[in-house]
């Protein structure tokens, strides 16, 4: 263990908050106190069992935050192509004014880092910070302790936000390793429409850990779209943790695509509090080198009369991993409930591994509730029969691979985004595999 | 055409073909004959390079090609075409877009360009008529919940669609109702020329009212043992088995 990570582990052991952290100190403290009685993970821990992260990030890199000035001045490359968004850019953690792009706002939609929020958003901020997502998990405590920018996004009744929101996270590891840690802060109020999207990449050689946490307040009669792009192609280690809670009527979507970096693990939890609600959440890794990705899932519900539908999949090539943990609860007196679950893999490999696990708790009765994961190689038959038609072998194979993902991204309505997404998955099986 | 010189084929450990001799030229109908179990479709999809069996003996010659040194792919290019007994459903692709990939892959195998999408929706609209198909069964998922006529059906039409030099049909009449089995035969024939030969694996003399074969075959324990023309097929059918099986035992 270096002598950096050594007297980081004794920060956290001491509950010592360094100095210039001079804003939500209260909560930040809490935070690294509940950090000190859990402590990082190993493989010992239940939720990390097959994701050696601490182990990984020892070797890799040193702990401690030490600020870093990037001399990135054009973003264009990491664009969603075509995609007109309301920009949003975090550099090492910290957002830049200069390359976000929040003009044709609609009216009294705020968005804002927590330092510079107005005295009302502060209010809020102050409230909800924290009791959305109150997750034990070490990384999301080490988020709430260290967390260098924190963004709220607050969007007033009965508004559709036309654009999209692009949060695009940049690690710039040029000069040497880079530690971030991000927040943001969405309140979505009733009767409003909103899509997010979220990116993540890296410049330089140096290793990257990136932590993000994400807690999303789904008003009634709310619509919500989220989406993740993880294809960094750097060795960058991530963990975020996503929590969603939604009320009466409400509806959210959900994709999450995988398809590079060192170790990612996604924390994603969907709370649904309210009646009447749907919520689809799909994901979809095609992974290969030695990328490990970890999808641990959420869905609680609170509520009687909702639905929920979870459909992640999965290719893994190479040496990848594939992590994926699915957990449906169902409240006592959530009755009339739906909740499915599906995750489906497909080894490319003799050396790719999956461990998948579906955990259901389920206290109501009345439910309909099913789940079910599959793990395979790539279907022969098919494949020959393809092959009988005059389709060589690598197209057809690629055919039937791009055929298993692709319907996970029917329900990303934006048609730009839909095509970039598209254009991902068809260069990676076209390509790669 | 086709020369099958001794052909040997086993899968695993079990030895299914032992010694097949067939020799099939253009303008030909073919048809194979024999109980379940025989070996017809091993025979089959040896011929269209299917990689679970294994050719422990033998040689094929089609048109001058040494065929069992193919991929799959490059034999079908090359003018073979299998109609499966079983069609694999595969969820996702459809017909329509697997066909223009499969027709456009063997036009880039014989060197022509790509059909554009009118010309390949102009190809399409012709031979789902002659095939009296539905277009909407051709964009749903292949062969996902078709009906057991329904697949067969698709498997001719994908045999209009790509022109082959040789087709093998493996009981692509069986669940047929007789409009449907008419319609395929139908098919079948008005693609019969004298460039292009047929290989019909079938059980019943049903289908060869319709499509009349030049000789048929008789396939036991992985062997032909008895060859004739049309008047064998109804003298199976109305004898049935046994006294080839007693024939081929005495030998
Ligand atoms: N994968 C396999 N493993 C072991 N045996 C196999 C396999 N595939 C086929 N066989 C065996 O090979 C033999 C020939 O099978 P084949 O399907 O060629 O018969 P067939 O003549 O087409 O029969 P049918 O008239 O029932 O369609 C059968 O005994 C079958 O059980
Ligand atoms: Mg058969």
């Amino acid at each position: 263990m270096t002598t950096s990570t050594e007297s980081f582990y004794t920060r956290i052991q001491q509950s010592a908050l360094p100095s210039y952290f001079t804003e939500g100190t209260a909560k930040r403290q809490a935070a690294l106190q509940r950090l000190a009685e859990v402590g990082l993970p190993t493989i010992k821990s239940e939720e990390y069992r097959f994701t050696p992260i601490t182990k990984s990030l020892e070797k890799k890199l040193t702990w401690e935050i030490s600020e870093q000035v990037s001399s990135i001045s054009t973003i264009y490359s990491l664009l969603v192509n075509g995609l007109d968004a309301h920009l949003i850019v975090l550099i090492n953690g910290r957002f830049s004014k200069q390359l976000s792009n929040l003009k044709e706002l609609e009216k009294n939609v705020i968005v804002t880092t927590f330092n510079e929020a107005d005295k009302q958003s502060k209010e809020v901020i102050q409230k909800l910070l924290g009791s959305v997502g109150n997750s034990s998990d070490a990384f999301a405590l080490l988020n709430s302790a260290f967390y260098q920018e924190g963004i709220f996004v607050h969007v007033p009744k009965d508004t559709v936000v036309s654009k999209p929101f692009l949060i695009l996270h940049i690690n710039d590891a040029q000069q040497k390793q880079v530690i971030s840690h991000t927040r943001l802060l969405t309140v979505v109020e009733s009767g409003s429409t909103v899509s997010l999207i979220e990116k993540s990449d890296s410049v330089g050689e140096h290793n990257c850990f990136h932590t993000f946490t994400e807690e999303i307040v789904v008003g009634e009669n709310a619509t919500f779209d989220y989406c993740k792009i993880q294809n960094d192609g750097r060795a960058i280690h991530q963990v975020s943790n996503t929590t969603i809670s939604q009320s009466d009527s409400s509806k959210v979507n959900t994709f999450t695509l995988t398809l590079n970096g060192q170790l990612i693990r996604n924390n994603l939890s969907i709370m649904i509090d309210g009646e009447q609600c749907e919520s689809h959440f799909n994901g979809l890794y095609l992974v290969k080198g030695n990328t490990l990705v970890d999808n641990h899932t959420v869905v609680d519900h609170q509520k009687p009369n909702s639905f929920s539908n979870e459909m992640y999949k999965g290719i893994m090539d190479e040496n990848s991993k594939g992590v994926f943990n699915g957990k449906i609860y169902v409240r006592p007196h959530a009755q009339k409930t739906n909740a499915f679950q599906s995750n489906r893999n497909i080894l490319m490999s003799e050396s790719a591994t999956i461990n998948t696990k579906p955990q259901l708790e389920i206290w109501a009765d009345d439910v309909k509730c099913s789940h079910g994961c599959t793990t395979g190689q790539l279907d022969e038959e098919a494949l020959f029969y393809l092959q009988a038609r005059g389709i060589p072998h690598d197209a057809a194979k690629a055919m039937l691979l791009y055929a298993f993902a692709l319907d996970v991204i029917s329900l990303v309505k934006n048609e730009t985004l839909r095509n970039y997404l598209d254009g991902l998955i068809t260069e990676r099986l076209h390509k790669n595999f | 055409m086709l020369s099958i010189k001794n052909l040997q084929a086993k899968i695993g450990e079990k030895q299914i073909l032992n010694g097949i001799d067939l020799q099939v030229n253009a303008g030909e109908v073919h048809a194979i004959m024999g109980p379940n179990g025989s070996g017809k479709s091993t025979l089959a999809s040896v011929l269209a390079g299917r990689e679970d069996y294994e050719v422990t003996g033998g040689e094929v010659d089609f048109n001058g090609k040494d065929l069992l040194e193919l991929e799959p792919s490059d034999r079908a290019a090359e003018g073979i075409f299998l109609a499966f007994q079983y069609p694999v459903e595969i969820p996702g692709v459809s017909t329509i877009n697997f066909m223009k990939t499969a027709v456009n892959k063997i036009r880039h195998y014989r060197g022509q360009s790509p059909l554009d999408a009118v010309a390949f929706l102009q190809l399409m609209k012709e031979k789902m008529k002659l095939v009296e198909i539905d277009q909407s069964l051709l964009g749903r998922s292949l062969n996902e919940g078709f009906s057991g006529g329904e697949k067969k059906r698709n498997e001719i039409f994908q045999m209009a669609m790509l022109e082959p030099k040789l087709a093998i049909l493996d009981e692509t009449d069986s669940g047929l109702d007789i409009d449907a089995l008419k319609i395929v035969a139908h098919g079948v024939n008005s693609l019969r020329s004298k460039n292009n030969a047929t290989i019909v694996v079938t059980h019943y003399q049903r289908l060869l009212d319709y499509i009349v074969p030049d000789f048929v075959h008789v396939l036991y324990k992985g062997k032909i043992v008895k060859s004739g023309t049309k008047e064998l097929a109804k003298e199976l059918e109305a004898k049935g088995y046994d006294w080839i099986k007693n024939e081929a035992a005495l030998v």
